[in-house]
């Protein structure tokens, strides 16, 4: 059977689709935070937790990452190979490196026994930030699938498609941190 | 290394060890059956690592109608200690078994016999429909059965061992919190949920880009058999509410398990939104039950009157408000809550509105019945108990829609009653016409029509027994949920209610025997042209049983009710030439190796055995990074082969 | 014949269980139908009115199932059969349009009863409310009348013709207050405070409830109100007063241990600021620090 362009399209719908899914999943979350944010029960708040020269570039190096993603994506359009295996490999380094600043904060506040279970906001703080950096472990995970795929294989039809779906994912994960950055960091700790 | 697991968890009331005891008993003859019957093989080949649509539907609906028996056994329960324990009686179960198990027959009636037989009919009939050889994405489609799968065995898992939740199907917090409730219970609910509900979540994205993407050349939209319409609606309100389930009960296991302070009473955390949230999902999760179910009685009425269904697009866009609508109602499940006045009008108006699209379906039914030719098969009974049932279930719950009346009646017996009425009359009574109405296109033969139509009256008596006593109970003031009470007066009205329940198991089971006569009797049942009820819709267009790839030449449509009007005007046969070669997915058994392990992840969970947990979060890992790695997941399927196939059933 | 097994089917079924149904029913006292107080009867006037007004089109629905199903049965061939027969313009009109009537006159009567009926709102009266504060306890009712320096366990006597209002708070999981009798039920949540209307009529002993599942002793936890005329309720305050046992922090504390008790007791007040401090416990320390004065919280509107 010939595939029609229909049914070629089916998985980036179904992956937008899951998107949107995984959209209400953040937002339910983000509901309970913005809820929750004063919720500190006589323990510490976001002023008095968060340092904005670490969250900015955290910010700063998932927006490269993303850049890369980017361009990593035009250098397959364009069938670079080498150009693909340098983005490709800058994005997931600065995605680890974004994940190991997230880790290193977290662990600093359970340290100064700031953890989870201090108070309702700052459960809602971890699981919100958390689930992010889970989604970018995820996502770390597939590039490095990728890429494995692409030094079997190269490049392919299939590649491409893979590969646009990843790219979907990494931006999308990019806007929902934006709006952690905002509501989370920036409000939480001059508001 | 070993968590919480303690031989303390083992059952020791007499009706849970029982139950622990048949449980295993009945696994292990099944065992032997297909060791004996040399099966086993047969088995995994042809059903547990099939990716075809309706063989996954068909395994659905065995799962679903086994914890319908289930769900039954335990409503025999409740209605047995009801009946009996008034005064100093206590009745035949402690209160802590009686709550689990009124815990688990709303638990398992939603997710595992409702969800489940409304996946598998889909699953069946949706593909057939639009006339697709399959679903958009197979192996995610057995994934999510294996994942359903998962959840029944953790839920029915908690009778074994530990003991299910007593905190409601729902689960309200602060009384599922740690403070209140430290034992595995909750978990095990959270978990079977959690695990069956991402299952869901995927079915739905699957489901809505096979509508969207496979649908046969000339099906637009509005030329869909109004069944895929219902389909397409409710998995746009899967997608959109599932995720609060998910985050719902995983904020739930937060608090429990990592000491988070969500929904505690105490450290700032916030119950309220927990309820907020879970409704949010819930009252969308009723329409998600109901409206597939309204599309099965479409087709069955239009069918069975001989009769172009009435006002097509007028039950489109009645199906498309209660989409709408149904997610601007959750808060009406608290008006008790104390928000203000303009809140409960507003969400109380907002619900009222749903039940004129409700109507309007209900008059477009009865129209398309006005000048057809009705024959009264065991679909179209219970279609017409479904009428009288709902339209009372309809009733009660405007009444409870209007927030001063409901602050009198919420949490009552009639509350009980109320939802019963909807879930019986429109879910379930549903599900069962589609079960009769489709069971000739997957297995052969037809369903044994006259123990159909018992089964749909002892259901119906049976219902209006049940549950006509819990309404007048409600206005006693008899709130839901008790196992014990002080005033004797009420004592009749549960045992009618009783007695009811019995009359529901009686028709249940004769519907159980409908399915084995049926087998006995599948000779003189055979659907040989199949199209044994001169249906409308493209399915009825292929041999019964359908053949795995569904339709050997690619249909096209023009209208609505393709296959009526192609039988009117008659069609050319295929010639040779028509026959193209085909792709169809190969077998997979790592769906189930998915399910599996995610069953042992829920249960590491619970039983806090974190490395197990972490080791079959890695499998299940590892098992998505070997699919997506193999690329010989297809084979082919010659024209020739489809050919000579066609002949041959054709002879 | 048998064209008519179905119908006298049909029929002999509907004629037992209504037989059955009138039976049954006569046994039963219908709390929510014999209403003693002002708003469970105003809440029972709207029951009725609702269910007339779903009847308009039930009743319909009912009649054409049953007659339709009759005459167009397959055996039936003198009827039309009018197979393409799909749409009417004029039908559809009609049926979207009696529900939509109708439930606009609902949503006018929901609209205001949700204010008139608000469990917030004060009952007008030439009386003063009489101030009950509520504590759901597993498995228990505390009830406290600060003004007259009583308490009570399971048991809520009031004046008849006296408003009351009532502040309603949980030191168990949350749990609902309900007197079918009276009227509308509110949930009663840790850490918060509702509120509620309510008035006797007349006098009488009405059992209450609570409604929303609080743990093992959920069946048991059942209160009396004991509605009384004026001297008979003022007199037993004076008894009370004068009461043996004492409600202070330690007696709270033995009380508020989870346990069933079903007697109904009554107890000399001794700390006026008992209820805010229960309501307290759920707090953190910075918000009692806010909020120390006030009993009630706006935690509840618009949630």
């Amino acid at each position: 059977m010939i595939r029609t362009k229909e049914q070629e399209s089916a998985p980036m719908l179904g992956f937008w689709l899951y998107l949107m899914t995984d959209l209400m999943l953040f937002a339910t979350v983000f509901a309970t935070f913005m809820v929750l944010r004063h919720a500190t029960a006589g323990g510490p708040s976001a002023p008095e937790l968060f340092s904005m020269k670490t969250v900015l570039t955290e910010t700063m190096i998932l927006l490269a990452s993303s850049l890369f993603c980017g361009l990593a994506w035009l250098a397959l359009r364009h069938k670079k190979r080498t150009d693909f295996l340098m983005y490709s490999i800058a994005t997931l380094l600065a995605g680890a490196v974004f994940l190991a600043i997230e880790i290193q904060e977290f662990a600093q506040l359970v340290h100064e026994g700031f953890g989870p279970s201090t108070s309702a906001f700052l459960s809602s703080f971890f699981t919100l930030v958390g689930m992010h950096g889970f989604h970018i472990a995820i996502g770390l995970l597939w590039g490095i699938a990728l890429l494995i795929m692409f030094a079997k294989k190269g490049f392919g039809s299939s590649l491409a498609r893979k590969f646009a779906l990843f790219a979907v994912f990494w931006h999308f994960l990019d806007i929902v941190w934006i709006f952690i950055f905002t509501i989370v960091y920036v409000i939480g700790v001059h508001a | 290394m070993f968590g919480r697991l303690s031989l303390d968890y083992l059952p020791h009331e007499p009706a849970t060890i029982g139950a622990a005891v048949a449980m295993p008993l009945a696994l292990i003859a099944i065992a032997v059956a297909l060791t004996y019957y040399k099966k086993w093989r047969w088995l995994w080949r042809e059903w547990l690592t099939s990716l075809d649509a309706k063989k996954i539907g068909v395994m659905y609906i065995v799962v679903a109608i086994v914890m319908l028996l289930r769900g039954v056994a335990d409503a025999v329960m409740l209605r047995m200690q009801t009946a009996l324990a008034v005064g100093d009686n206590p009745g035949l179960f402690s209160v802590d078994t009686f709550q689990q198990v009124f815990t688990a027959h709303g638990t398992i009636m939603i997710f595992f016999v409702a969800m489940g037989l409304m996946f598998g009919i889909i699953n069946v009939v949706m593909p057939l429909q639009i006339g697709a050889r399959d679903v958009a994405f197979p192996w995610l489609n057995s994934v999510s059965f294996w994942l359903f799968v998962a959840g029944m065995i953790l839920v029915n898992g908690a009778l074994l061992f530990g003991g299910f939740s007593n905190g409601g199907w729902l689960g309200y917090p602060p009384l599922t919190e740690l403070q209140y409730n430290p034992g595995p219970g909750v978990d095990y609910w959270i978990w079977a949920l959690q695990i069956a509900g991402i299952g869901s979540l995927l079915s739905g994205i699957n489901f809505t880009v096979t509508i969207l993407k496979k649908r046969a050349p000339g099906m637009t939209l509005m030329k869909m058999p109004i069944f895929v319409w219902s389909v397409l609606v409710t998995m746009v309100l899967v997608m959109i509410s599932f995720p609060m389930l998910t985050s719902a009960l995983s904020l739930l296991a937060l608090d429990r398990t990592l000491d988070m302070h969500f929904f505690t009473s105490n450290m700032g955390g916030n119950p309220m939104m927990y309820i907020n949230l879970i409704w949010a999902w819930g009252h969308p999760e009723v329409y998600i039950l109901v409206l597939p179910a309204f599309g099965i009685y479409s087709e069955v009425v239009a069918t069975f009157a001989r009769k172009k269904l009435f006002g097509y697009k007028t039950m489109v866009a009645a199906l498309v408000a209660i989409m709408f609508f149904s997610f601007v109602v959750w808060q009406h499940h608290f008006f008790t809550m104390g928000a203000g006045a303009n809140v409960n009008a507003f969400f109380g108006i907002m619900t009222m509105i749903i039940a004129i699209p409700t109507g309007v379906k209900i008059f477009n039914w009865l129209f398309t019945m006005y000048r057809g030719r009705i024959r009264f098969t065991a679909p179209f009974v219970w279609f017409m108990c479904f009428v009288v049932t709902f339209t009372i279930g309809g009733v009660t719950g405007v009444l409870m829609a209007v927030p001063a009346l409901d602050f009198q009646i919420h949490n009552s017996m009639f509350l009980v009653a109320h939802f019963h009425n909807v879930i019986i009359g429109g879910v379930v009574f549903g599900y069962l016409a589609g079960i009769t109405y489709w069971f000739p296109k997957v297995l052969g033969f037809r369903l044994h029509d006259r123990l159909g139509r018992w089964s749909a009256y002892a259901w119906q008596v049976g219902f209006l027994l049940a549950f006509l006593p819990l309404y007048a109970l409600g206005l006693m003031g008899a709130v839901r949920r008790i196992d014990h009470y002080t005033d004797p007066s009420w004592q009749p009205f549960f045992i009618v209610s009783a007695v009811g329940v019995l009359t529901i198991a009686l028709g249940i089971g004769l519907f159980v025997l409908q399915i084995g006569v049926s087998v006995w009797q599948r000779k003189k049942l055979r659907d040989t042209n199949g199209d044994p009820w001169d249906g409308r819709t493209l399915e009825w267009s292929v041999p019964s049983p359908a053949p795995h790839y569904n339709f050997a030449i690619q249909p096209t449509v023009s209208r609505i009710d393709e296959w009526w009007y192609q039988k009117k005007d008659g069609v050319a046969r295929p010639t040779r030439n028509d026959y193209k070669d085909i792709v169809l997915p190969k077998n997979s058994g790592l769906g189930v190796a998915i399910g599996l392990l995610c069953f042992v992840f829920g249960g590491a969970v619970i039983w806090h055995l974190w490395w197990l947990a972490a080791l079959a979060f890695v499998g299940v890992i590892v098992v998505i990074l070997v699919r997506t790695f193999d690329e010989n997941t297809e084979y082919t399927m010659t024209a020739e082969k489809l050919y000579q196939e066609a002949k041959e059933a054709r002879v | 014949m048998k064209k008519y097994r179905v119908m006298f089917g049909v029929a002999a079924t509907i004629i037992i269980l209504s037989l059955l149904g009138y039976l049954l029913a006569r046994t039963g006292h219908y709390d929510i139908l014999q209403p003693m107080g002002d708003i469970a009867k105003q809440q029972r006037n709207l029951l009725y009115f609702a269910l007339l007004l779903c009847a308009v089109v039930v009743v319909p629905v009912f009649i054409m199932l049953g007659s339709f199903a009759w005459k167009f049965r397959e055996g039936n061939k003198k009827a039309h059969y009018k197979p393409e027969w799909s749409e009417n313009k004029l039908l559809e009109v009609v049926w979207w349009g009696i529900p939509i009537v109708i439930i606009s006159i609902l949503a006018v009567v929901a609209w205001s009863t949700s204010h008139s009926l608000d469990p917030y709102r004060p009952i007008a009266s030439n009386k003063k409310a009489i101030e009950v504060q509520v504590v759901a306890l597993q498995w228990k009712w505390l009830f406290i009348y600060p003004e007259l320096g009583v308490a009570t366990l399971n048991q809520l006597p009031v004046p008849v013709g006296t408003p009351v209002h009532f502040t309603l708070t949980a030191d168990a999981p949350m749990s609902a207050f309900w007197v079918p009798t009276l009227g509308s039920q509110i949930y009663t949540m840790n850490g918060m405070s509702s509120q509620l209307y309510l008035i006797a009529d007349h006098a009488g002993d009405f059992p209450g409830y609570t409604t929303n599942i609080n743990g093992e002793g959920y069946a048991d936890m059942k209160f009396m109100v004991h509605a009384q005329p004026e001297a008979a309720f003022n007199s037993w305050v004076e008894r009370a007063r004068g009461s043996s046992q004492m409600m202070d922090a330690a007696a709270y504390e033995t009380l508020a241990k989870p346990g069933v008790i079903t007697e109904e007791r009554e107890y000399m007040l001794m700390d006026d600021n008992l209820y805010s401090k229960v309501l307290e416990k759920y707090m953190a320390p910075k918000d009692q620090q806010m909020d120390h004065s006030s009993s009630t919280m706006p935690v509840m509107e618009g949630m």
